[in-house]
């Protein structure tokens, strides 16, 4: 990118009047046929003036809007001035993973819901800057980007259990406050869902690899096929490996399953399975790529969430002809993102709602259809949804030849083994204190396996906030 | 990184390979298996370890050349690596306080029967190996069954060019009618450990076997490994690999080890068909 002349001094910003700045997508027939991105990326025009639009309040209230409180009314200051380095350098402050925040981060019920002009409906597009800026840093050459300071050794050692976003979000921050710090990751690659989960056409591996890098850079050091509770118990890791502290981040990766007749035919895959053999093992690109996934012709999806829509829009790009998606509630009450909504139905994923599966058909062990019942909302229940109710006699049958399961998923109890003695809750998540803190000395955790499923930067805000915790119980606790 | 250090052909189709891996070498025991893939493009298999040093730090599998992941690890040499090795996974092996028990080892199982007879040994446990095979020269490991203290060594090939001729029930249904033994432990293809379940069903003599479906990540996290037993979904990789014979559901675990044949027989055809380019 080539370098832009800084604004003369920092003149008082006179915030522009347009409308905000729409994101350049490709067309929906275009995207169908690939793996490639979704959005494009602003052009640095693009987000210069959307960055004019920013008020530069002085209660910057989108702020306490990020679970991690970015200073965003500062970073988009640096864009307005054309100081990009510096731009990146707010974001790395409280965010070690930007490229990916910006791209997946529910910016609409997070900072944007939160910026002043939210209310007007046209919030400055936050994180689009965030991901403009992120892309900026990536594109630089590797000695040129932004590496946040490292304090001096402490002469501590750390280990981190889960290279998901909790795990390196803490790894990043104990780096950087001089502690030696190793990730062990159970799979043979880091990232976590964002390695194995996230499709590449809406978080493309090469920028989960860039950021990664970065923090190699800076020193943590990452040790793949490693299972804690295998390879390596907790116990072990504080003893014989000579770790002082372990902060535990192994996401909630157990898949549920809807306990329906028929469940375990061929081509029924939990979205685990179907998202992890065409992200983590490219089935996409068998028999070039050793890892076959079965590719309906008609798929039905059952949820209604983030990962629901990220199996069907897969599915599309396999090849299937149709795909269904399947929710018990309505349109409004699906957890997903709207923005993942939108673009699945533009790439022609029909949408069932109201449907709920009862039983899943088969000839010969292959799936033949998915029967759903017909439901209705009834009273609202105890979060406030209005709760689906089957309407009596209302069956009927989707034909189908795969089915989808993208439920939720649970605490996986392999980290229960690992740690006998650490405190669960009764459904297998970690319980920890306010900053990550277990039952146990020098153990700590977050993410996913604390809160159950929830979000990429709730989950590194988890990291940062007990990498914090674990430096001071190093320094002064024990 | 997993350097091969060994590597014998035990039959046709049939290899026993040593790696370098001594972060696992450590904690290995019976009836655990390992989680491969042989290059960056690889798929991750699963191999049950035949035999492990902690002090050398290498760890042993025994496989069958059945496809092209499999093809491909059998023309690794000494000295190659392989890209990723992680484990130990699975359950151990129960191998104490089960009294007399008959280890039925067929095909390839006999990989995985070999250091599960020879944990049972160790505990003390009475042991009887049954080994079966198609034909003589596919019995793998017969010497180093013959060297465990064992109770006895049965052979039995369907054709009769070793050991006695039939399958392997049959010797199987002898013990249990006798009421020699206390337990079985089955381990081959499905259909083998369906029918040891079902035979022993009759004499109601416990009896554990081994499954092998298919997976993919191996710690709990995809569910490719489900498994029915006695009507509950189980996942083979975390809950296993060794369930309860007379409550699996083998009819839905065979029809589930179908489900890519196709592809399978189509990404096998095309690696043998580069790899005879390269010749
Ligand atoms: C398909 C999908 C789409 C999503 N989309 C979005 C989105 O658009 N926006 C958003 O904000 N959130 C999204 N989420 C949610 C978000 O990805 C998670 O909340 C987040 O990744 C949790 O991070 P984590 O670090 O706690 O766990 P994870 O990302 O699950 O990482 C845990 C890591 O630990 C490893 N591990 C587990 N056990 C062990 C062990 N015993 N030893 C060693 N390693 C172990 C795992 O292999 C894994 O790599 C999505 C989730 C999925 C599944
Ligand atoms: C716990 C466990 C332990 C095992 N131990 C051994 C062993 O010690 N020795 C041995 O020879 N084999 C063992 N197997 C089977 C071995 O994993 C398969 O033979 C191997 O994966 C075949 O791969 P392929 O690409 O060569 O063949 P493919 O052409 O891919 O498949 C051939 C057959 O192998 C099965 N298979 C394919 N992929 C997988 C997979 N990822 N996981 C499991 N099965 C698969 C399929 O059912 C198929 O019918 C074990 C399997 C399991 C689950
Ligand atoms: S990290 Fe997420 S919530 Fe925070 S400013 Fe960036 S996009 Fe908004
Ligand atoms: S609230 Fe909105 S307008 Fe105000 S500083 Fe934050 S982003 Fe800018
Ligand atoms: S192999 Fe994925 S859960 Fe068992």
């Amino acid at each position: 990118m080539p370098p832009v002349e800084p604004s003369a001094g920092k003149a008082r910003h006179k915030p522009s009047r347009v409308p905000r700045t729409p994101m350049p997508e490709r067309s929906a027939s275009e995207r169908r046929e690939d793996f490639d991105e979704v959005t494009l990326v602003y052009t640095e025009e693009q987000a210069r003036t959307e960055a004019a639009r920013c008020l530069q309040c002085k209660n910057a209230t989108c702020i306490a809007g990020c679970p991690v409180n970015i200073d965003i009314k500062a970073f988009i200051r640096h864009i307005i001035d054309g100081d990009y380095a510096d731009g990146v350098a707010v974001l790395k402050e409280r965010n070690a993973l930007p490229a990916m925040c910006g791209r997946v981060c529910p910016q609409e019920e997070q900072c944007e819901i939160a910026c002043v002009l939210a209310k007007k409906g046209e919030p400055v597009a936050i994180g689009r800057l965030e991901r403009w800026l992120g892309d900026y840093d990536l594109a630089c050459k590797l000695e040129e980007r932004c590496v946040p300071q490292v304090a001096p050794a402490s002469g501590f050692r750390c280990a981190v259990v889960g290279s998901g976003p909790a795990g390196l979000a803490c790894a990043g921050e104990l780096v950087r406050l001089g502690h030696s710090v190793t990730v062990f990751e159970s799979l043979h690659a880091p990232g976590g869902v964002l390695t194995y989960g996230i499709p590449e056409f809406r978080l493309p591996k090469a920028v989960v690899g860039a950021e990664i890098d970065m923090l190699v850079r800076m020193g943590v050091e990452i040790v793949t096929d490693a299972v804690i509770g295998a390879t390596y118990s907790l116990d072990e890791l504080m003893g014989e490996e000579g770790f002082d502290a372990v902060f535990v981040g192994s996401g909630a990766g157990l898949p549920m399953f809807l306990g329906i007749p028929g469940e375990n035919l061929n081509g029924v895959y939990s979205a685990n399975e179907f998202l992890t053999r065409v992200n983590l093992m490219r089935a996409y690109e068998f028999p070039a790529a050793d890892t076959p996934v079965w590719r309906g012709r008609k798929v039905a999806v059952v949820g209604g969430g983030n990962v629901a829509m990220d199996a069907a829009r897969t599915a599309v790009r396999l090849g299937a002809e149709e795909v269904f998606l399947v929710y018990r509630r309505t349109e409004d009450e699906m957890p997903a993102r709207h923005e993942e909504v939108v673009h699945a139905r533009e790439e022609g994923v029909e949408f069932k709602m109201l449907c709920s599966p009862v039983e899943i058909t088969g000839r010969e062990g292959f799936v033949t259809g998915l029967v759903a019942s017909r439901m209705e909302l009834g009273e609202p229940d105890e979060s406030g949804r209005r709760a689906p109710v089957c309407v009596m006699g209302s069956d009927f049958e989707i034909d189908c030849d795969t089915v989808i399961i993208a439920v939720g998923t649970r605490a996986n109890p392999l980290l229960a083994k690992a740690a006998p003695d650490l405190e669960l809750s009764s459904r297998g998540y970690v319980l920890t204190d306010e900053e990550g803190g277990t039952n146990l000395p020098g153990v700590f955790a977050g993410g996913d396996i604390v809160t159950g499923s929830a979000t990429v930067i709730l989950a590194m805000g988890a990291g940062k906030k007990s990498a914090g915790a674990m430096d001071r119980w190093l320094r002064e606790g024990r | 990184m997993f350097e091969v250090v060994h590597k014998r052909q035990l039959s046709d189709a049939v290899f026993e390979m040593g790696v370098r891996a001594p972060r696992i070498a450590g904690k290995i025991r019976a009836g655990q298996f390992l989680i491969l893939r042989v290059d960056e493009k690889g798929e991750r298999i699963p191999l049950t370890f035949s035999d492990w040093s902690a002090e050398e730090g290498w760890v042993r599998f025994i496989f069958m050349r059945v496809g092209k992941t499999t093809h491909k690890l059998s023309h690794l040499e000494v000295g190659d690596s392989l890209a990723d090795a992680v484990g130990p996974l699975g359950v151990p092996t129960r191998v104490d306080g089960l009294g007399r028990v008959a280890v039925v080892g067929g095909g390839v199982g006999a990989a995985v029967a070999y250091p599960v007879a020879r944990a049972m040994t160790e505990a003390g446990s009475d042991v009887t190996v049954i080994l079966g095979a198609r034909t003589a020269n596919l019995l793998i490991l017969r010497e180093e069954f013959e060297v465990l203290p064992l109770h006895e060594l049965l052979i039995v090939t369907d054709d009769g060019s070793a050991g006695e001729k039939g399958l392997v029930t049959a010797p199987l249904k002898r013990l249990a009618a006798s009421g020699a033994i206390d337990h079985v432990m089955a381990i081959g293809p499905a259909i083998m450990m369906k029918f040891c379940a079902e035979t022993t069903r009759e004499f109601d003599v416990p009896t554990t076997v081994s499954l092998n479906p298919i997976m993919v990540d191996g710690t709990g996290m995809c569910g490719a490994c489900r498994v029915s037993v006695d009507g509950v979904t189980r996942f083979a990789c975390v809950d296993g690999p060794d369930f309860d014979g007379h409550a699996v559901d083998f009819e839905e675990l065979m029809s589930r080890q179908r489900v890519y044949t196709e592809e399978e027989r189509e990404a096998d055809a095309e690696y043998l068909r580069e790899c005879e380019c390269h010749r």
